[in-house]
């Protein structure tokens, strides 16, 4: 076992973890992080993505030991302490951008990559984005809305489908 | 994933050093190499990650006015900031998805040379030259057949220059649920002419169309291509496509990238 310690959400985390320690094991099995999910395993369906030093990863497909000394950012740390949401998670309650919400967190955290790269994106640019990000319930349409909404655009013209 | 050791030396020497071990095994940015950890096709004793290389990372241009790209370099910031060479820097922003080019090297890709790789396809066409810790490889001599190289054990891609072309493309005909391509084509035109570099369809690998390229050469048109087309023998053929659908999108993919040429 080696030692592995990381920024978490701006808070020191440490933990001992083996090589093959994957990093979303050491956040949920070590830290007890559990909003960051598991959906395939395969790096296909993004559920469990995280930024680590500000970039979008899949969690699933990277060593615990390869975030030694990085900055990660998870679903826990995107609302306020007082538990307020921020605006891409407010945009997807207001827009219904889940339903059974196993794939949010990793969409949230897309999301908040994209907005960070692109302030205002296009429709399409958005649904490029979101191309390793798998929703098996909403049709993403909601989602892409949520997005556009949390971005600062007018969505009143696109019609819920 | 069966247990190993983990390494992740910030040297280019340790990280060769680390690579002597028996059963050792470099890791660039995992994209494919933790997916095959994971389903146990391979058991190496040390994993040695390359990521905390800091020399193998970045592009500059080369006195001799070559696209250098560290093999550290992800796909993400190929995307940014390989401005020089517009289509290679297209190529880069079309692999797999944010997530995975945040996180994927050239190095790596091109260590692995899957049969539906993109970058093979943009080294082969452009002959980029393959640097390693040791010794510097054409691209014409590197690449051997299926998930094959010149690449000897422990051997760490540093660096890959590029020639930009005159005019280039590439056209990747996607596999959406790998986001690999089915076939994918890249086609450089240079003063001394042209070279059309196929992914995805052959089961010998990444190949140069050279039927394509002399026709090219001569007159850089689709329509100089109009009659050619590669045989069906060798070809890839499996769930997603036959050999004859894909040796037919071969023409069609070239076709396409001569008219997108820039």
């Amino acid at each position: 076992m080696t030692k592995v310690t990381m920024t978490v959400n701006g808070r020191p985390m440490s933990g001992e973890v083996e090589g093959r320690t994957l990093l979303v094991s050491f956040l949920r099995d070590t830290l007890g992080l559990t909003g960051t999910h598991v959906g395939c395993d395969t790096s296909q369906c993004g559920a469990c993505v995280v930024h680590v030093d500000g970039k979008a990863v899949k969690a699933c497909t990277m060593l615990a030991l390869e975030a030694e000394g990085a900055e990660v950012a998870t679903i826990e740390g995107q609302a306020a302490a007082d538990g307020t949401l921020n605006a891409i998670q407010a945009a997807f309650q207001e827009h219904h951008g889940l339903q059974c919400g196993f794939c949010t967190p990793g969409m949230v955290m897309s999301a908040a990559a994209l907005l960070k790269e692109n302030p205002k994106p296009t429709e399409t640019e958005i649904r490029h984005y979101l191309e390793g990000n798998l929703c098996r319930c909403t049709g993403y349409h909601n989602i892409v809305k949520a997005i556009m909404a949390a971005s600062g655009q007018d969505v009143s013209s696109i019609a819920a489908e | 994933m069966y247990e190993f050791e983990f390494a992740r030396p910030a040297t280019v020497a340790d990280a060769v050093q680390a690579l002597t071990a028996e059963e050792a095994q470099a890791l660039g940015g995992g994209q494919t190499l933790i997916p095959t950890l994971k389903q146990r096709l391979a058991s190496p004793s040390v994993l040695v990650s390359l990521s905390g290389i800091a020399e193998i990372k970045g592009i500059c241009q080369t006195d001799e006015g070559l696209l250098a790209i560290g093999g550290g370099t992800t796909h993400a910031e190929v995307a940014e900031g390989a401005g020089a060479y517009p289509a290679l820097a297209a190529l880069a922003g079309q692999i797999g998805d944010p997530a995975v080019r945040n996180r994927g090297t050239i190095g790596g890709s091109l260590a692995n040379n899957d049969p539906a790789a993109c970058y093979p396809a943009a080294a082969l066409a452009s002959n980029a030259v393959i640097v390693t810790h040791a010794r510097e490889i054409a691209a014409d001599d590197y690449f051997q057949g299926m998930f094959t190289t010149a690449l000897e054990e422990g051997e760490i891609i540093t660096e890959v220059r590029f020639a930009v072309p005159e005019a280039a493309n590439y056209q990747k005909f996607l596999q959406p649920a790998s986001r690999f391509a089915m076939v994918g084509v890249f086609v450089a035109k240079y003063f001394d002419g042209v070279r059309v570099a196929v992914t995805g369809a052959s089961e010998e690998g990444v190949f140069r169309w050279r039927e394509a390229e002399a026709a090219l050469s001569a007159n850089f048109s689709p329509d100089a291509i109009a009659g050619l087309s590669v045989a069906q023998e060798g070809m890839i053929g499996d769930i997603h496509g036959t050999k004859a659908y894909r040796a037919h999108l071969v023409g069609v993919m070239t076709k396409r990238a001569v008219s997108a040429a820039r």
